[in-house]
């Protein structure tokens, strides 16, 4: 910057009151190189969420058939030194579990963040809109038509089938948009028709491949080991590193084109890649665990309700929030033993109906 | 007169339906162009074609000699700004956050909130006279206090050119004259302005360049006190009126013959 530059800068400053006030307060980081506004609150909700996460975790692996008190887990996850027993139990048998619940909740609720943004609607989140279960369909075709069943066969089948359905959503709903009531509609609509034909695949099959897909189908994390972590984990890291820049620009996206457009966004181009990031984001969870509902739908609306944003779209406390749903369901379906998938299908069941209401006593 | 933003023998149209076929127009530096016409007469589309919301089939739209549709987009939107003639406002949202929205093309995913843009955003609300309303929802303004909310964000933008599509209609007459008054006061600081307005004696009164428009095509363009003629007026809305000098600015007032006037 010039010195002339900088004289004209400060006598326009020592006019203008140059404090903005948004009725919140904001963290200020100014360096020369980052400079941005952090919300108190969503830091502080964060903090919480983490907690809350560790917690439960922790909680969530006294829980099985071998004992293994509070106290005991935390020696075997901090403690090198304890008992090698308890260690293996709690690191090698029920850690990975946590770790995928932490892994899908935070995909998911992303997936819900950026659908929701970009449909500008609480119910556009993929378990509505159908894109769900195009990725179950998927790996259904994978697992029991063509018999592969790895986990990158899995994750491209669930890939493929939701970017199909996705497209196959869009052009039906004929919306250029995406913001319509329609593509919802289309979207339910869609979902019942996948749905019913994965039931068709299942009963056409032998019992003990349906039984296989079956127990997939109901959305399970607790036969996963770190061998089945980590291909999720590394995709899951480039998934979100791609998606970053939308938790900027889609937040403007909600705005309209024409505002966007003249704010510097293509909002084709954001469309697509939203499109691509979320769906792929509901496919790495589909492939490893099955379906697992409504956290794609709540999460970004506790989030939002939490921190007090105006969008659904906020990377960090989106994922915490959906993390930690699926932390406490995956305990609470251990305690009641049925899978996880089950849990957050009734929650979400009921959250939705309280939606559905919501939304329709606005409308009315 | 030197035109940094001027379209060259465009054509624009949706899809199959041209609404807009070679046209030419120069945008004077520094000026307040308002554009007038009657309905469906092509003036949103032209607008848009300057607005990089709509790619001309032919022709291309220069700013600063260069073709604005290869811009990169966020290099546009710090050159050229937009009032759309809708636009949403997410819900929740307020005043301040979606000023500071007009921001975007400044930042990056490391300087996400600057001191530059601090000052943008509090100076544009202060020239708007929002700063009181910086921490209520939009949601909850009227709808004059909402559409300075959109003009602060347009102005938080900082562009040396600013489109405005129809940016006093549903506003009541004082309040049409407010926002007309900070247009003004925003073209004398040096912004050039490209307005579609309905109001004619609006369009004359704060106009350094007038284009009439009909069918897609540009009537007459230049000062507005050659432009706003009785014949004009008749050749462009085929409607019979007088036009009489505005006691109040100098500049001519249009007033319609009814039926019964004839
Ligand atoms: N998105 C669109 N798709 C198709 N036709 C359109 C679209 N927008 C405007 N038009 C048509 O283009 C013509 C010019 O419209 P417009 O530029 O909005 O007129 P004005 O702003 O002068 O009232 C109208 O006949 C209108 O029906
Ligand atoms: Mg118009």
């Amino acid at each position: 910057m010039s010195i002339d530059e900088r004289s004209v800068e400060s006598t326009v400053e020592s006019t203008v009151e140059s404090t903005v006030d948004f009725g919140r307060r904001h963290w200020r980081i100014d360096t020369a190189r980052v400079s941005t506004l952090i919300p108190v609150r969503s830091v502080l909700v964060c903090a919480a969420l983490v907690v809350v996460i560790i917690v439960a975790g922790l909680a969530s692996m006294t829980i099985g058939a071998y004992d293994v008190n509070f106290a005991a887990v935390l020696g075997a996850v901090f403690d090198p030194s304890s008992d090698p027993d308890v260690r293996q139990v709690v690191l090698e048998w029920r850690l990975p579990r946590v770790l995928f619940a932490v892994l899908c909740g935070a995909a998911l609720a992303l997936a819900g963040g950026i659908f929701q943004s970009l449909t500008r609607n609480p119910l556009g989140s993929p378990d509505i809109i159908g894109f769900g279960v195009g990725a179950q369909f998927g790996v259904t075709l994978m697992m029991i038509v063509f018999e592969l069943n790895t986990y990158m066969f899995k994750a491209i089948g669930a890939l493929v089938g939701g970017l199909f359905t996705a497209l196959l959503v869009y052009a039906l709903a004929n919306s250029k948009t995406m913001s319509s009531f329609r593509l919802i509609i289309v979207g339910i609509g869609v979902s019942a028709g996948l749905g019913s034909l994965t039931s068709w695949i299942l009963i056409s099959v032998s019992l003990e491949k349906a039984m296989m897909a079956a127990t997939w189908g109901a959305g399970s994390i607790a036969s996963l080991g770190f061998d089945q972590l980590l291909p999720a984990a590394i995709v899951f890291a480039v998934v979100l590193v791609g998606s970053l820049p939308l938790n900027r620009t889609l937040p403007v996206l909600e705005m309209g084109d024409d505002a966007a457009t003249a704010l510097g966004i293509s909002p084709g181009r954001t469309r697509l890649a939203a499109m691509v990031f979320g769906v792929a984001l509901v496919a790495l969870v589909t492939a490893a665990a099955g379906p697992i509902s409504f956290i794609a739908l709540a999460a970004p609306q506790i989030s939002q309700r939490l921190t007090r944003s105006n969008t659904p779209m906020g990377t960090a406390p989106v994922m915490l929030t959906g993390a930690a749903l699926v932390v406490v369901s995956d305990a609470v379906a251990q305690l009641v033993g049925v899978p996880v998938g089950v849990v957050t299908v009734s929650v979400g069941g009921l959250y939705l109906a309280w939606l559905l209401a919501a939304q329709y006593a606005r409308r009315a | 007169m030197t035109a940094s933003l001027n379209a060259r023998d465009i054509t624009l149209a949706y899809g199959d339906t041209r609404i807009i076929s070679n046209l030419s127009l120069a945008v004077p530096d520094k000026s307040f162009t308002i554009i007038i016409g009657p309905n469906a007469c092509g003036k949103s589309t032209l607008l848009r074609g300057f607005a990089r919301l709509l790619r001309p089939s032919t022709g291309t739209v220069l700013l600063d000699g260069a073709d604005l549709h290869s811009l990169k987009p966020k290099e546009a939107a710090r050159k050229l700004g937009l009032l759309p003639q809708s636009s949403i406002a997410p819900d929740g949202i307020t005043v301040a956050d979606l000023v500071g929205r007009g921001r975007f093309p400044h930042q990056n995913a490391l300087r996400t909130w600057s001191r530059d843009d601090e000052r943008a955003v509090a100076e544009a609300m202060d020239a708007t006279g929002t700063t009181e309303l910086s921490s209520r929802l939009v949601d909850e303004l009227s709808g004059g206090q909402r559409q300075r909310v959109w003009v602060a964000m347009a102005l938080a933008q900082r562009t040396g050119h600013l489109l405005l599509d129809e940016p006093t209609t549903f506003l009541d007459i004082a309040h049409q004259i407010d926002l007309m008054e900070l247009f003004a006061d925003l073209h004398r600081e040096g912004t050039t302005l490209v307005a579609v307005l309905h109001d004619l004696n609006h369009a004359a009164r704060y106009a350094t360049h007038l284009v009439a428009m009909r069918d897609g095509a540009i009537v007459a363009q230049g000062d507005p006190r050659d432009v706003i003629t009785e014949q004009l007026v008749e050749a462009v809305y085929d409607l019979p009126c007088r036009v009489i000098t505005d006691p109040v600015s100098g500049t001519p007032l249009v007033l319609p013959l009814g039926r019964r006037a004839k």
